[in-house]
């Protein structure tokens, strides 16, 4: 929205501010950008140029090198084993099951909370809500000794299966099956149709743009996690992007150019996906936050 | 959130028939079946077993149900503990720098961005601040770890700027908490900037129009309207802000390890190290209960809050 006051904008005293205010808006951006710009600089230098003064932002040459040797591929393949490429796919495999389990478990739940009408509804979801401000942390020992006991310590398991309880995504789903037309729901059942199939082929294709606000989000703080990820995965072989990128970066602490490459290599896709998938993070963002 | 859960529960009309509404409740069980499950043993055993487990002596290593049951001791202990005193206070300056400076900040860029630029440029500099945030903790870390080193673009920038002998950042006790709350800030200004913007765009135009007729400038449309119109959006990003500062972990982690001489320790980060480091499992415990603690006031300030905005 354009708030932009026609009275007296062209002013000069008026155009010092608007000069002011843009160049503080242009410095703040290009403060906000600057390390990932240094970054994808910095993985395409060698070693000795990283920290060169005069700092170089396009270096003379493009060392791709860096890149073989992050994902560990074709000469450097016997340097030393990083396994990149493998908690790629980890990454993956934890983002899309753990999107997954969100999605059907918090789509499910918030058709019962927002259409259905049950003893002790309103407490169970308040029950349900409280859960926000439980700290993970609370529940971070506890859920180490039972995944332990149950055998599901050190496998992929233990970082989707908790995202079933999913209390945000919940929320939204059950705001946007209550804004669905409740007569849809009742002249589908006059038909004669289940209320898992008014469910799944009448409610559902009309909360879709929610859906792909939850899944995004979901995605997004599934591939970024690393609290859980760390105290649950230990074997190498299972770790997702964040726990390879620490392991790497702590290995090669001083080689920057090696860093910054893994780095690189860590967030590029996720931006690729952000930026596509924006218009529906955006809903998911704010939904919850913005009355009005 | 619960006002709005109330008002959605007010509104429901009354169920037809109390057969069907009895059928209707066992069809919602069986949706609820996975959340309910997950409630179950991932969250409320949980958080029974955190309990106890708080209040025994429990090392990791002796076994799993080789504990004591020792009581309150090991909260006494931990107001004798200098590291958790100094995590905890660590945890309260970091919250306290990064929620209210960001907030103010955030709300200022907002409303400049919202004032002096067209719809399309607002867009993509939202969206350009927002990066940071959807960057994952690990590389932030290591990535502003390189920046910070000795001879790294900061710690240049800052030559540069005049300070002829800058500080290791990260290594001096004095400046890694400091340096560590910049790093926070940076991921998290755009996340604020991005909801005071999506709140912004829902304030009455007509309200600014009427106001500019009248001869307010935009200093005082930002004080007169602008800043008490968002109170809400504003206090929403403060308890929230809050509650995820007190949830810090990752910077620590990554980027000093909690040190130099636990200069950068956090509450959680303590929790890692005592629980999975040294497996002091029951000690870690009564940490995260303490933590619960704290967030559980806050919560009950919001609640309060909410409820008195409503009367």
């Amino acid at each position: 929205m354009a708030k932009t006051t026609v009275v007296g904008s062209k002013s000069p005293k008026n155009m010092i501010t608007r000069t002011v205010v843009t160049i503080f808006i242009i410095a703040l951006t290009i403060f906000m950008l600057i390390p990932f710009v240094w970054m994808v600089s910095s993985s395409f230098k060698l070693e000795r140029d990283v920290m060169a003064t005069p700092f170089k932002l396009f270096p003379n040459y493009w060392y791709t090198d860096n890149y073989s040797r992050v994902l560990n591929l074709g000469y450097f393949k016997s340097y030393t084993n990083y396994h990149f490429l493998l908690s790629y796919w980890n990454s993956i495999k934890v983002a899309v099951c753990a999107t997954l389990v969100a999605v059907v478990s918090s789509t499910l739940a918030g058709y019962a909370f927002g259409k259905m009408r049950f003893k002790g509804q309103n407490i169970l979801f308040m029950l349900y809500l409280s859960q926000m401000m439980i700290p993970s942390q609370l529940t971070l020992i506890p859920r180490f000794i039972i995944f332990n006991q149950v055998g599901l310590f050190n496998t992929h398991w233990a970082v989707i299966l908790p995202k079933i309880v999913a209390v945000s995504s919940c929320f939204m789903m059950r705001q946007a099956f209550m804004g669905a037309p409740e007569e849809l729901r009742e002249s589908a059942k006059i038909d004669g149709a289940s209320e898992f199939r008014t469910f799944m082929w009448i409610m559902v294709p009309l909360v879709k743009p929610t859906i792909a606000a939850i899944a995004t989000v979901q995605f997004l703080n599934s591939w970024n996690a690393y609290q859980d990820p760390l105290i649950f995965l230990s074997s190498w072989k299972l770790w997702t992007i964040p726990l390879a990128l620490d392991q790497f970066a702590g290995i090669e602490v001083t080689q920057y150019n090696l860093s910054m490459t893994a780095c690189a290599l860590a967030t590029i896709p996720v931006f690729i996906v952000f930026l596509s998938g924006q218009k529906f993070f955006i809903k998911g963002l704010t939904v919850g936050a913005v009355k009005g | 959130m619960s006002k709005n859960a109330k008002i959605a529960a007010n509104g429901r009309q009354p169920a037809p028939g109390h057969r069907l509404k009895k059928l209707e409740g066992r069809m919602a069980l069986l949706f609820l079946v996975p959340s309910l499950f997950g409630l179950l043993f991932l969250n409320l055993i949980p958080m029974l077993i955190a309990l106890y487990t708080s209040m025994t002596d429990w090392v990791y290593t002796d076994g799993l149900f080789n504990w004591n049951f020792v009581g309150l001791e090991n909260f006494v202990l931990l107001f004798q503990d200098d590291v958790f005193i100094q995590a905890l206070v660590n945890t309260i300056i970091f919250t306290v720098v990064t929620v209210p400076i960001g907030i103010l900040v955030a709300l200022v860029v907002a409303s400049l961005i919202d004032n002096y630029c067209n719809v399309k440029v607002a867009g993509i500099i939202r969206i350009a601040l927002y990066m940071p945030n959807i960057c994952n903790i690990v590389a932030t870390s290591t990535i502003w770890r390189a920046l910070y080193s000795s001879y790294g673009p900061f710690t240049n920038l800052m030559r540069a700027l005049g300070w002829s002998n800058p500080p290791r950042w990260l290594g001096n006790e004095n400046w890694a908490l400091p340096a560590v709350i910049l790093v926070a800030m940076w991921a998290k200004l755009g996340y604020n900037v991005f909801i005071y913007g999506a709140s912004m765009a829902a304030l009455p135009s007509d309200l600014y129009e009427s106001a500019a007729l009248d001869g307010a400038n935009k200093r005082q449309q930002f004080f007169h309207l602008t800043v008490p119109l968002l109170s809400a959006t504003t206090f929403f990003l403060t308890i929230t802000g809050i509650i995820s500062s007190f949830q810090v972990f990752g910077y620590s982690k990554v980027m000093t390890q909690g040190g130099p001489l636990n200069a950068t320790n956090t509450m959680v980060y303590y929790i890692y190290t005592t629980a999975f480091k040294y497996y002091r499992t029951g000690y870690g415990s009564a940490i995260s209960m303490v933590l619960f603690l704290i967030l559980l006031a806050i919560t009950v300030i919001q609640w309060v809050h909410n409820n008195k905005q409503e009367d």
